[in-house]
């Protein structure tokens, strides 16, 4: 297997019932960038979280194999499914405002799972930390350490929880949104230097995002959602190109464009909306839900 | 500098508090019914002799007379001399206030153990049936008030499983020489461990009567404040690092859920502080409130106004200490 991370018919359901997501299969590889897209509601944030481990309590992994560097985590008691995560996967959030605890210095978010996790020593972490800002490009690395969220700007952070993700060289990143929240003006930056990173580190990404333009700069591949199906997946230049799914072809004819931006947006029509929707009920006949 | 200035506004507004406190404790035990030199007198005494000790005690003159009087003593520390019992109401009072001030600290820590152990617990088993009981429970501790758990307490540990003393400090028998009036500090400093026994053994109920109304109302809003941040982002990205449930609730929510109850927690202290006066008459425990009560019953004025006045400033030094304590804990707020 060369996918560092392969999911396999992964169903989340709501307590109760409701499907969340259905029959998810994806796989990404080493270098890979994965893009997962789909309107707000769609479930993409929810295979990054159902990976990590950090599905709201009310939802849960009903079927399906999560199979990281190997290993399917499904398979795993849960102290050792942490650990496995920790080691080797890490999160990009959305929100730099919210991610980073307020009561805390910078320095020690990075370093803390470093030293507490992993075994390192302080120092090492320590010595880790001031790279990683640095290549992040953050002016004087020694004194962001020292500083408390709230004296930092929302780009600044974002740069910090890219670096702290980075920190464990881990083979699998999950950037979920991570330039929403952004201004627009830093968002092309944050992905840049992403994008740069992850090269640079050969890390497998999976990036969540509802943004097509997003997808088209950073992504090898795509999985397009609706209702927590997958109902596309695809190489990003076959993609645009031709997308093969009238839902897929309908989001890019809705993506507004530089080039015309007076032009009228197109909404999905509704006989495509009638089309995916079926298809999701029929699915839902299938399995038996 | 704006440290030295916050400081000094604090002080500033302690002393207006204290005067403020101060006039109306003087006017409000002169105007309602009750007569010191009453209680003196054996009956049938004249009105001759009832002038006479209203002079001698000064209660001749108008109340804005009497106040100055005393506030001239007060900016000396001298605080009058009580009535009923005939020395000095500032040795009186501070001689009580150790006994009173340990009382209410072991209550408060018990609290704090207690509440801070069900809120905890009650985040861990946040959503699930045993939630539900820890609130149920929480609920009950908060709806019945500090002297009646008191009553409680003798019955069960009293009464039908005698295990603790019911009434006073220390057993007479114990008595050793102490040097301060601070019995618990005093033992443990001097490691004895058998004096310490017996005076936890007589501090337990009262303290734990205080403690268990306020451990419920720290319990109900820190599991709530932590159920809140454990929804936070830096919570959820801590879990993807690899922390386990028990390191997210206390290493990584609490700090920041603690804030809004540690400011509840320092007005809720002072009321406990209140709360002693009936629990150490009930407990027969020697401290200021039982003391407080005895004096508004003799209608000792001078001594019901040194309690009274030692008592807002012990209310205002606590809220002084929590705001501090607030800025340690809180980042955002210490460069302001």
């Amino acid at each position: 297997m060369n996918a560092f991370l392969e999911i396999r018919n992964l169903c989340v359901t709501l307590k109760g019932g409701a499907p969340i997501l259905r029959n998810v299969s994806l796989s990404v590889s080493a270098g890979q960038v994965h893009g997962l897209v789909g309107e707000s509601g769609a479930g993409k944030s929810m295979i990054g979280k159902a990976v990590l481990g950090t599905l709201p309590r009310a939802l849960a992994v009903t079927r399906g194999e999560i199979w990281l560097d190997g290993v399917d985590l499904q398979t795993l008691r849960p102290a050792e499914r942490r650990r496995r995560i920790g080691a080797s996967a890490a999160l990009i959030p959305q929100d730099p405002l919210t991610a980073l605890n307020p009561a805390r210095r910078i320095g020690p978010q990075i370093t803390r799972r470093l030293v507490d996790i992993l075994g390192w020593s302080r120092a090492d972490a320590e010595a880790r930390a001031l790279e990683l800002l640095a290549e992040v490009q953050i002016p004087d690395p020694a004194r962001v350490m020292r500083s408390y969220p709230h004296e930092l700007s929302g780009g600044m952070r974002q740069r910090i929880l890219i670096a702290a993700a980075f920190a464990a060289e881990p083979k699998l990143i999950i950037a979920d949104e991570p330039t929403t929240a952004l201004d627009v003006t830093v968002q092309k930056q944050i992905l840049r230097l992403i994008a740069d990173m992850q090269t640079r580190h050969g890390t497998a990404l999976l990036f969540v995002t509802h943004d097509l333009g997003v997808v088209s700069k950073v992504c090898d591949t795509l999985s397009v959602l609706y209702a927590g199906k997958v109902v596309e997946e695809a190489q990003m230049r076959r993609f645009f190109m031709h997308p093969i799914h009238p839902y897929s072809a309908a989001l890019l004819a809705a993506t507004p464009s530089y080039k015309d931006p007076e032009g009228s947006l197109t909404p999905v029509p509704q006989s495509v909306i009638d089309q995916v929707e079926r298809e999701v009920t029929d699915h839902d006949r299938r399995a038996g839900l | 500098m704006t440290l030295l200035r916050n400081i000094l506004m604090r002080l500033l507004s302690t002393a207006i508090t204290l005067f403020g406190v101060a006039v109306i404790i003087f006017v409000v035990i002169r105007v309602v019914p009750g007569n010191p030199i009453a209680m003196m007198l054996p009956p049938g005494a004249t009105e001759a002799d009832i002038a006479r000790l209203q002079a001698q005690y000064g209660f001749d003159k108008s109340i804005f007379e009497q106040f100055m009087i005393w506030l001239r003593g007060v900016v000396q520390g001298d605080f009058g001399t009580s009535i009923s019992l005939r020395q000095p109401v500032s040795s009186l009072v501070l001689n009580r206030l150790p006994a009173t001030l340990e009382l209410s600290i072991v209550a408060l820590l018990i609290a704090v153990v207690i509440g801070g152990t069900m809120a905890l617990t009650g985040t861990r088993w946040r959503n699930t049936r045993k939630e539900g009981a820890i609130d149920v429970s929480t609920g009950m501790a908060l709806s019945i008030p500090d002297f009646l758990w008191g009553l409680v307490l003798i019955l069960l540990f009293g009464v039908l499983w005698p295990v603790f003393h019911i009434s006073g400090r220390i057993s007479p028998a114990l008595d050793i020489d102490f040097t301060t009036n601070f019995y618990l500090f005093e033992a443990l400093l001097r490691l004895r461990f058998d004096v310490l026994g017996d005076l936890i053994g007589h501090m337990f109920m009262p303290a734990l009567a205080l403690a268990i109304p306020l451990s419920a109302i720290i319990a109900q809003l820190l599991k709530q404040s932590l159920k809140e941040t454990m929804h936070l982002d830096y919570v959820t990205l801590s879990r993807t690092h690899g922390y386990g449930e028990h390191h997210v609730i206390t290493r990584d929510a609490l700090p920041n859920a603690i804030l809004p109850t540690l400011t509840l927690v320092g007005v809720q202290f002072t009321f406990l502080i209140g709360g002693t006066v009936i629990i150490e008459r009930l407990f027969s425990y020697e401290g200021l409130g039982n003391m407080a009560i005895d004096a508004v019953i003799n209608r000792d004025l001078p001594l019901i106004q040194g309690i009274v006045i030692l008592f807002a400033l012990i209310f205002t030094l606590v809220n002084l200490a929590v705001d501090m304590l607030y800025v340690v804990l809180n980042p955002r707020l210490r460069h302001a």
